[in-house]
C-alpha cells in the first residue's frame, strides 16, 4: 500500500488479516505492519518480510534485482539507510529483513571489470593477479569491502592475500562469496573482489588441489571399456531381474 | 528463535537424541528401509501427485491425450506471445551457428564446448547469465569415482530411484560420462572436496548404494557455476551472451527443421528474431509454477518456458505427469519457507523425527518416498510440529551430525545453511531445523536420445528442460551430473550438425498451426506461454492495476 513520503497514517489492519489458502495447508496472514520507503515511497509492507518480499508486496514486478532469492546467486545487492543513522547498510534483499523506517534501494547491476584471460597461460601465483587484476594492489587496507559483505566474509583479508600471491589462502576466504558487488562498489581503490575470488578459485581447483589417484585409475578404466559388459547385461535385463537385482544390492 | 510452544517437542528431540546416536554409530540402517510395496503404498497415499486433480488431459500437441500435470497442461494450451505476421523473417537481426537458450550449467557447458569444436553460440539468458537453479545446488554432484563403486552401480541406483522408466541409454551416457566430467570441471578449476588422502570425498545421497556425491563444500552448483560462467565470458569472440533477453518462440525453416528463436528483450520489451543452424535449450525446470501451490526451491526464472516453446514446435515431451518435492524445504521461519536444506544433511547422519523425537522412516529412501512419508507423519498420522503461521514439519536433527562427525563440522561442510538459519537465531549446531516437501524438480521434459536430439532436426535439449534421464523420479546429486553431462554432449553434437546442416526459408508457421489446434478444440484462453517470470503482486495491488488499453511499454 503506497502511502505518502512524510505519512504517519496506519492502514487499516483488518483488511489484511484472515488466512490464505496455500499448497495443502491454509496460512495465516501477518499481522504487524512496517513502513519501508523504496526509492523514497513509502508504503507500508508486513514486519516480518524480507526487503525482496517488501517490494513484491508493494506491488512492484521485479526484473532486475531477483535470481535465486536464496542467497547464492548475489543478483539483489541492497542499499539502505535506517532513521537517525548516517550510515549507508548493504545487504542481499532475498535474506535482509525489512525495519521499520528503513529507506532502500536495490543496485540493478554493479559495472565490473571481467577481462578475458587464457587460464591455461597463467601461473598459481602472484604473478596472475599482476596481469589479470592488477588494481589489487591499489588496496589502501581500509576495510570498508568487509564492512559491506552480506556473507560476512573477510574479504580484505583476501584482497590482501591475493596480493601475497597465496592463492590457497584467497581461495578458502573467497569460498563463499556470491558476487554480490557490495564490495566492490564500495571499494575506493575500484577493486573487484568477487573476480578476484573466482580467478583464485580456479586457479586452485586447476593446478593446486592434488590429484585423485582413484579418478586417475577410473578414467583409465573408462577409456578401457571395462564396464561395457556388464551395462550390456543391465540392458538386456528383463524388469523383473533388475528390480530383483536392485532391491538385493548392498549398500556401504 | 522457535516459538515456547514447540520447546517440549524439541526437549523430546534432545532427550532421545544419544540412544539415537548409538543406533547409527551401530553401522546399520537407523530405520528399516521400505520394502518395493511399502513404498507404493506411501506414494499412492500421500504424494501430492497421485492426488484426484493433480494430473489432466493434455487436449493438444504431440501429446494429445495423455494425463499431465494439470499447470503444465494448463500452460501448455496457452497462446503465444508474439503474432506471427509481425516478423520479418528475411532479414534476421542475429545470424550464428548455435542458439543456445538458457544461461544456467547446461547452456554454459554447451556453448563452452561447442566452441571448442569451432561453432560460434550466441546464448539467450532470462535473467543475468548464472541466475539459474545451477547456481544453487547445495549437495553436489554424483560421479562413481571411488574405489569401491562402479558406473554400472550408478547406473543401477539411478534406475531403481527413477522406478525403472528411466530411458537406458540415457542413463548409460550420464553414468559412463560422470568420471570425464569431474575431470574436465577440476580442469577448468571446480575446487573439489578432498580427504586427506587426496582422493575425491564422497557421501551418501538419497537413493545411493556407494557413497558418491562429490561436493565444493556446500556451495556446489556456485562454485561449478561460477567456473563456467567466467570461463564462457573469457570467449567473447566466439559466446555472445543477450542477458535479460529469453527466447519466446523457435523458428523452423521450411523443411522443418529448427532454426533459431524470437528473442525478447525483457527491459525495452522489443523483439529480435536469430537465425541459427542449430537449437540448443537449457532453460531448466519449472518451479515457479508453484504446482499445487507449494513452495520451491527453484530460481526467479523457472517457469518452464523450454517445454513450451519445444512443444508448440512439435517436440514430444515425456514423463511430464510427475513432479519431484524434495522432502526437507525449511518450514520455519516464514522467510525462508521453501528454501532447501540440502540432502547431504541426511548423508551426513541427519535424521528426520516427528513430535515426539522419534524416527519414523529411513533417511535415505528415494525422493518421492521420503517426502511422502514425511507428509503421512503431518497430515496421516499427525504427529508433525505447526508453525505459527499454519505450516506443517518435522525435525531434522542436525545436532546429531556433530557428534558423528566431530564439532566443526556442519560449519566447514554447511556454511551455506548454517548462515541461512543464524540469520534468524537458530543455529543448527545446537537445534534441529524444522522441514516439509517443496517443489524441486520437473522430472520429466522435451524427449531426448543421447545425443540430446529431439524428433525435431537441429533441435537439442540439455538438462532440467529434458526428459527421459531420470525416469518419474530424480536421485539427489544427478542433475547437477545431467546437465553436465549432457551440455557437452549437445554442444558437441549440435557443433557436428550445424557443419552439413543447410537451413531453408525460415518460418513461424507451427505457431499459427498451434492456434488453429487450440481453436479447433475449442480452448479459448487468455493465458499466454512461456510464462517467463511468476508474479507475486498481491490481490490488493493487482485490484488497482485497472489500466485499459496497453499502449507501447506502458501499461
Ligand atoms: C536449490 C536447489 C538445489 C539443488 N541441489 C542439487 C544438488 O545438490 N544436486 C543435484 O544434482 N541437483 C541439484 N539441484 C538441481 C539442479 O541444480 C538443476 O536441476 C540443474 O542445475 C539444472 O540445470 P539447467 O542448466 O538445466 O537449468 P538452470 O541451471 O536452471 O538454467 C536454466 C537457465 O535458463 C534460463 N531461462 C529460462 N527460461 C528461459 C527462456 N525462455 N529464454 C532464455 N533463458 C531462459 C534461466 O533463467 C536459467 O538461467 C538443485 C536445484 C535447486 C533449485
Ligand atoms: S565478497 Fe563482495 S561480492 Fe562476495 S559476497 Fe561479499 S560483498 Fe558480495
Ligand atoms: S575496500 Fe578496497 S581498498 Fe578497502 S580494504 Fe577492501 S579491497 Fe582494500
Amino acid at each position: 500500500m503506497l502511502m505518502g513520503a512524510n505519512s504517519v497514517k496506519v492502514m487499516d489492519k483488518s483488511k489484511e488479516k484472515g488466512k490464505k489458502k496455500i499448497g495443502d495447508t491454509a496460512r495465516n496472514v501477518p499481522e504487524e505492519m512496517v513502513t519501508v520507503y523504496i526509492m523514497g515511497k513509502g508504503y507500508r509492507v508486513p514486519a516480518e518480510a524480507t526487503i525482496m518480499g517488501a517490494i513484491e508486496y508493494a506491488g512492484y514486478q521485479i526484473k532486475r534485482g531477483a535470481g535465486c532469492r536464496e542467497g547464492f546467486c548475489g543478483a539483489c545487492g541492497t542499499v539502505y539507510k535506517l532513521p537517525g543513522d548516517y550510515k549507508i547498510h548493504t545487504g542481499l534483499a532475498c535474506t535482509t529483513l525489512v525495519q521499520d523506517g528503513m529507506l532502500l534501494a536495490q543496485l540493478p547491476f554493479i559495472p565490473n571489470e571481467k577481462p578475458a584471460y587464457d587460464i591455461d597461460s597463467l601461473l598459481p601465483d602472484v604473478t596472475a593477479f599482476q596481469k589479470v587484476y592488477p588494481e589489487i594492489f591499489r588496496c589502501v587496507a581500509c576495510n570498508t569491502c568487509t564492512k559491506a559483505c552480506p556473507q560476512d566474509l573477510q574479504v580484505m583479508d583476501y584482497i590482501q592475500t591475493a596480493m601475497r600471491g597465496d592463492i590457497e589462502k584467497t581461495m578458502d576466504l573467497s569460498f563463499d562469496c556470491v558476487s554480490c558487488g557490495l564490495c566492490a562498489i564500495r571499494c575506493p581503490a575500484e577493486i573487484v573482489q568477487f573476480n578476484v575470488g573466482i580467478l583464485a578459485k580456479r586457479l586452485y581447483g586447476k593446478y593446486l588441489a592434488p590429484e585423485s589417484p582413484e579418478l586417475g585409475q577410473r578414467l583409465k578404466e573408462m577409456k578401457d571399456k571395462k564396464y561395457n559388459t556388464e551395462y550390456m547385461e543391465m540392458k538386456g535385463m528383463s524388469y523383473e531381474d533388475l528390480k530383483t537385482l536392485y532391491y538385493d544390492r548392498d549398500s556401504e | 528463535m522457535y516459538p515456547d510452544y514447540m520447546r517440549e517437542s524439541l526437549n523430546k528431540v534432545e532427550q532421545s537424541r544419544n540412544e539415537r546416536l548409538e543406533l547409527a554409530k551401530s553401522g546399520k540402517p537407523v530405520f528399516t528401509p521400505m520394502t518395493a510395496e511399502e513404498r507404493e503404498n506411501v506414494l499412492k497415499e500421500f504424494h501430492p501427485d497421485y492426488k484426484e486433480d493433480a494430473r489432466r488431459k493434455i487436449r493438444v500437441g504431440p501429446n494429445k491425450g495423455e494425463m499431465i500435470t494439470a499447470e503444465v497442461a494448463d500452460m501448455l494450451e496457452s497462446r503465444s506471445r508474439i503474432k506471427p505476421e509481425n516478423f520479418d523473417l528475411t532479414h534476421p537481426d542475429f545470424n550464428t551457428d548455435i542458439l543456445v537458450i538458457g544461461g544456467g550449467g547446461g547452456g554454459c557447458a554447451a556453448a563452452l564446448v561447442a566452441m571448442e569444436q569451432g561453432a560460434k553460440c550466441i546464448v539467450s539468458t532470462k535473467l543475468r547469465i548464472g541466475d539459474a537453479n545451477s547456481m544453487m545446488s547445495q549437495g553436489g554432484m554424483q560421479a562413481a569415482v571411488s574405489r569401491t563403486d562402479s558406473p554400472t552401480r550408478h547406473y543401477l541406483d539411478a534406475m531403481g530411484g527413477g522406478h525403472f522408466d528411466n530411458k537406458p541409454e540415457l542413463v548409460r551416457a550420464l553414468t559412463e560420462d560422470a568420471p570425464d566430467v569431474v575431470k574436465w570441471l577440476e580442469e577448468l578449476g571446480v575446487v573439489w572436496d578432498k580427504n586427506e588422502d587426496n582422493s575425491l570425498q564422497v557421501l551418501h545421497g538419497g537413493g545411493t548404494s556407494r557413497k558418491r556425491m562429490l561436493s565444493c563444500r556446500d556451495y556446489t552448483g556456485a562454485i561449478i557455476m561460477r567456473t563456467l560462467m567466467d570461463e564462457v565470458r573469457n570467449h567473447p569472440d566466439k559466446i555472445e551472451v543477450l542477458e535479460f533477453t529469453p527466447t519466446v518462440e523457435l523458428i523452423m525453416d521450411e523443411n522443418g527443421n529448427c532454426a533459431g528463436g524470437i528473442l525478447y528483450n525483457l527491459e525495452t520489451e522489443e523483439y529480435f528474431t536469430v537465425r541459427a543452424k542449430a537449437t540448443i535449450i537449457a532453460t531448466g525446470g519449472y518451479g515457479r509454477l508453484h504446482i499445487k501451490g507449494f513452495d520451491t526451491t527453484n530460481h526467479y526464472g523457472a517457469t518452464g518456458d523450454g517445454l513450451v516453446i519445444t512443444y508448440r514446435a512439435g517436440a514430444k515431451l515425456s514423463y511430464m505427469d510427475s513432479v519431484q518435492y524434495h522432502p526437507t524445504g525449511a518450514s520455519f521461519p516464514e522467510q525462508i519457507a521453501g528454501f532447501l536444506i540440502t540432502e547431504k544433511i541426511r548423508g551426513a547422519g541427519g535424521q528426520p523425527l516427528n513430535i515426539k523425537g522419534e524416527l519414523f522412516v529411513f533417511p535415505r529412501e528415494p525422493r518421492d518416498v521420503e517426502s511422502s512419508a514425511f507428509i503421512r507423519e503431518c497430515l496421516g498420522r499427525k504427529k508433525g510440529i505447526k508453525t505459527p503461521s499454519g505450516r506443517f514439519g518435522v525435525w531434522l536433527d542436525s545436532p546429531l551430525i556433530e557428534m558423528l562427525q566431530g564439532e566443526g563440522y556442519i560449519n566447514k561442510q554447511f556454511p551455506a545453511m548454517h548462515r541461512q538459519f543464524i540469520r534468524y537465531g537458530i543455529d543448527i549446531t545446537r537445534e534441529p531445523m524444522l522441514v516439509y516437501p517443496t517443489l524441486h524438480y520437473q522430472n520429466g521434459g522435451t524427449d531426448i536420445n543421447e545425443k540430446c536430439e529431439t524428433n525435431i532436426p537441429g533441435l537439442y535439449i540439455a538438462g532440467e528442460s529434458s526428459g527421459g534421464v531420470h525416469g518419474r523420479n530424480r536421485l539427489m546429486g544427478n542433475s547437477v551430473l545431467d546437465y553436465n553431462v549432457f551440455g557437452r554432449r549437445a554442444g558437441k553434437f549440435a557443433a557436428e550438425y550445424v557443419k552439413s546442416v543447410k537451413i531453408g526459408k525460415l518460418s513461424l508457421e507451427h505457431i499459427h498451426d498451434y492456434e488453429k489446434e487450440l481453436a479447433k478444440e475449442g480452448i479459448e484462453t487468455d493465458r499466454i506461454a512461456p510464462v517467463l517470470l511468476p508474479s507475486y503482486t498481491p490481490e490488493a495491488v493487482l485490484k488497482r492495476q485497472l489500466t485499459a488499453h496497453y499502449e507501447g511499454t506502458l501499461r
